[in-house]
């Protein structure tokens, strides 16, 4: 049988999940771009990794709207209105969200939900939201899950709190739902801490928010003339009204079996093969870049460019990385150095990131505007297949130092990565009577220039899986061979295989 | 039972410190630095940290009982202890019959507060802890002052067996206080920590009025004394006083406690938590948390 036919036979995928299946199929049977040999080598030894994205991108990988623009002047081809009330404005939201390409075929960012929202709020008597708003909020949220059925869903909150923020996250905090995922863009200056606590239970209790160090992205984007921020995806830092035509991964980890490279002295790596896979990564996006922005079509057809709720000048490309650790740990292994834990081992750690961060920074895509054409890095969370690869930068499962080690050794892996990284931490379920723990210790992390924060209680059905969020109850229906409507449980579902993700360090 | 080593002439106020903790959740509120400090007065039959409460008997027993060589010495002298060889696993501290540890280390308040510096960004403070730190009280004091000093104030965790109306220093350079009522009656209390509730009670009215007071916490063990009259009466205090302390009603486990002692004594079920818990809130504590 053909991968069509499979599909079509397939008893456990959705209708949906058939029709972006084989969609793909169709996609692969061209071939446009112009890879180098060297770079293809680098492919089919999974060092370079164009992440599923297919052979002929056709649109962006992550696309960011502006919803500010399109809720003062709506759609003319969506014949929406500017939205003059919040029922107004979760219908217009949720009109285009189906209208946003991704890879994943749904919108990967959802909004500032909360500033978005909180204009058009009514207060009741406590504060709080008048009690029909409150419904309208609760329905959104919830036809959001079941009509975006996709881990990479990810709307953002803050920094500073609002009725649309408190009541979204007593919202989360109830229903328990993997989507949409959930980003705190958090400021100790700017957000409450009463409203930081309400977000770090709710976090506990269903994985989300993460918290974004807001003020160390706002700097970076800034600083990069990106403007605007938000958190996309897993938890990718993009430029609003932009987003970027694609992620291509450097697979550290894979140099880690690579016989050539276990015995090389780690300075002959660096400037070895590690600078030749470099050099690959960033010439494998430029020839994808092309193809999205100069020969796709895409900007020349989509309405989110006519009308400019996109604009291709905010547009970037993402260099990620993975399995930092295992490389480090296969570099010295002769010295028995373990990644996290031994200061030899940081620095080896540091000064391979250090150097991927200096060749891509000197890199210029004559097809970006974005940045002077420079791509972001990305600490990526791995894919489902992966086996014995760490997200990006991360301890490895099983390895992990105990939590005030760990945050102190991570958070200077965190800088590099303006388009995103993260850590994950299961907590014991008694840390819910203290979030202001969970809080303290985000403040710390953010001050030592730590990125991005993620937590959960080892006792809560929706966990993080890397960066993404699946119900564990229906990862049990799918090993029942079940059809479950969010694709993502699959990927979660091997990842929990592969990753050991249920063995995390439970932190006290 | 134990005080502080005095120093020579003019030289800084050295403690018996027990144990460093730089991440703790469960000793006030958001995340402390927790020092613990060496000796106790009280005798808790269902103390879950009995190697706190007594000084060092200088026997010796614990040196050959370490698997990883990290304890040196022999009778007659404080067994020396090389922390970079030693793996936490609790032979030392399961060997000693005068409930001691060799681990006990003898240092400057800024001793103790350096090992805290490299985790300042994460705390919101430090919280003192025992053993029963009131019997260290210059040392405890020092800790405090230098502490607040660094951007780090501290909480007190105490038995309340030394009345803190005629310890000034401590109640001004303390943001707050921590206190045990371990039972309400006398005789009881007597019976279950071998020593009398006058002061502690003193200490709980004076506390409370003073606002200082964060938290105060009852072990319930069923059977041990009368439950409900010490969450009652405990709780008429606090709101007499109008105390914003929170009542914490630890379920008493078996965990930490020494087995012969632990034989006899029984944990609470959730009914018997709840009941309590709506007693506290029905007679005024501001707030009860059930742990
Ligand atoms: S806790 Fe440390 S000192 Fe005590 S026996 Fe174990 S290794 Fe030795
Ligand atoms: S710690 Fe205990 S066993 Fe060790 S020497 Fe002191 S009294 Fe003896």
């Amino acid at each position: 049988m053909d991968s069509a036919e499979t599909t079509i036979r397939d008893r456990g995928l959705s209708y949906r999940q058939k029709a972006a299946a084989l969609a793909r199929l169709g996609e692969e049977r061209i071939a446009p771009l112009h890879i180098s040999r060297r770079t293809e080598e680098l492919r089919s030894a999974r060092v370079v990794c164009d992440l599923m994205e297919g052979p002929a991108p056709w649109r962006p990988r992550y696309i960011l709207p502006d919803y500010e623009a399109y809720f003062r002047k709506g759609s003319e081809f969506l014949r929406i209105e500017a939205p003059r009330d919040l029922l107004g404005a979760v219908f217009a939201l949720l009109s285009i969200y189906r209208q946003i390409p991704s890879i994943t075929g749904y919108p990967v960012w959802l909004g500032d939900l909360d500033s978005l929202l909180e204009p058009f709020a009514l207060p009741n008597e406590s504060d709080g939201l008048a009690p029909e708003q409150d419904r309208i909020l609760r329905m959104f949220m919830e036809q959001i899950d079941r009509d975006l059925p996709d881990s990479f869903c990810h709307a953002d909150l803050g920094p500073r709190a609002t009725r649309v923020g408190r009541a979204i996250l007593r919202h989360q905090r109830g229903a328990a739902r993997a989507v949409p995922n959930l980003s705190l863009r958090y400021d100790s200056e700017l957000t409450e801490d009463s409203f930081a606590e309400e977000a770090a239970s709710c976090a506990l209790d269903c994985a989300k928010p993460s918290f974004a160090n807001h003020r160390l992205f706002q700097a970076d984007f800034d600083a990069l003339g990106l403007g605007p921020y938000a958190i996309a995806s897993c938890y990718n830092g993009l430029p609003v009204g932009g987003g970027s035509c694609t992620l291509v991964r450097l697979n550290l980890a894979a140099f880690a079996s690579n016989a050539r490279v276990s015995g090389m002295s780690p300075e002959d790596f660096i400037s070895g093969p590690l600078a030749e896979a470099v050099a690959s990564v960033l010439e494998y996006i430029q020839e994808r870049v092309r193809f999205v922005m100069r020969e796709s079509g895409f900007f020349e057809s989509s309405f989110l460019a006519a009308e400019g709720i996109i604009d291709p000048s905010r547009f970037t490309a993402m260099f990620g990385l993975v399995g930092l650790a295992e490389c480090v740990n296969a570099l010295l292994a002769g010295r028995g150095a373990r990644f996290g834990h031994d200061r030899a081992a940081d620095e080896l750690g540091m000064a391979i990131l250090g150097e991927i961060n200096r060749l891509v920074a000197a890199h210029r895509d004559p097809n970006l505007k974005a940045s002077g054409g420079r791509y972001l890095l990305h600490a990526q969370v791995g894919i489902d297949s992966d086996s014995g690869v760490s997200p990006g930068c991360r301890i490895p499962i099983g390895e992990e130092p105990p939590l005030p080690q760990h945050l102190l050794r991570s958070a200077p892996f965190h800088g590099p990565f303006v388009a995103g990284t993260g850590d994950v931490f299961a907590f014991e379920p008694t840390a819910r009577a203290n979030p202001g723990q969970i809080v303290d210790a985000v403040k710390g992390f953010f001050a030592l220039g730590g990125r991005y924060f993620s937590c959960y209680a080892a006792d809560s059905d929706v966990i993080r899986v890397t960066g993404y969020l699946v119900k564990r109850s229906e990862v049990e229906r799918l090993r029942h061979g079940e059809v479950v409507p969010n694709a993502s449980t699959v990927l979660g579902k091997n990842a929990i295989d592969n990753l050991k993700v249920l063995d995390r360090a439970i932190r006290r | 039972m134990m005080g502080l080593v005095p120093g020579p002439e003019g030289a800084a106020v050295r403690g018996e410190v027990a144990r460093i903790l730089p991440f703790s959740a469960v000793d006030g509120p958001g995340n402390r630095g927790v020092v613990f400090l060496q000796g106790c007065d009280f005798g808790c039959g269902y103390c879950h940290n009995p190697e706190t409460r007594m000084a060092c008997a200088l026997c010796g027993a614990c040196i050959g009982a370490c698997p990883e060589s990290a304890l040196s010495g022999g009778p007659g002298s404080r067994p020396a202890w090389d922390r970079s060889r030693c793996r936490d696993c609790g032979s030392c501290v399961a060997a000693c019959s005068h409930g001691s540890s060799p681990k006990v280390r003898s240092m400057e308040a800024r001793e103790a507060l350096d090992e805290l510096e490299p985790y300042r960004p994460f705390l919101r403070g430090i919280t003192v802890s025992g053993g029963e730190c009131l019997l260290q009280s210059d040392f405890l004091a020092e800790l405090l002052e230098q502490g607040r000093a660094r951007g780090l104030p501290g909480l007190v965790d105490t038995n309340g067996s030394r009345p803190l109306a005629s310890l000034p220093r401590i109640t001004s350079a303390a943001e707050g206080f921590m206190l045990d009522v371990k039972a309400w009656n006398e005789a009881e209390h007597i019976a279950l920590t071998a020593s009398s509730n006058s002061t502690v009670l003193q200490n709980l009215g004076f506390l409370a009025r003073q606002g200082s007071l964060f938290e105060v916490r009852t072990v319930i063990v069923p059977g041990s004394f009368d439950l409900e009259e010490t969450v009652r009466e405990t709780s008429a205090v606090l709101a007499a006083a109008r105390s914003m302390a929170r009542y914490r009603l630890i379920r008493y486990r078996p965990w930490g406690v020494r087995p012969e002692r632990a034989a006899a004594l029984s944990e609470p079920d959730e009914d018997l938590m709840a009941r309590l818990a709506a007693l506290a809130l029905a007679q005024g504590a501001a707030s009860v948390l059930v742990s």
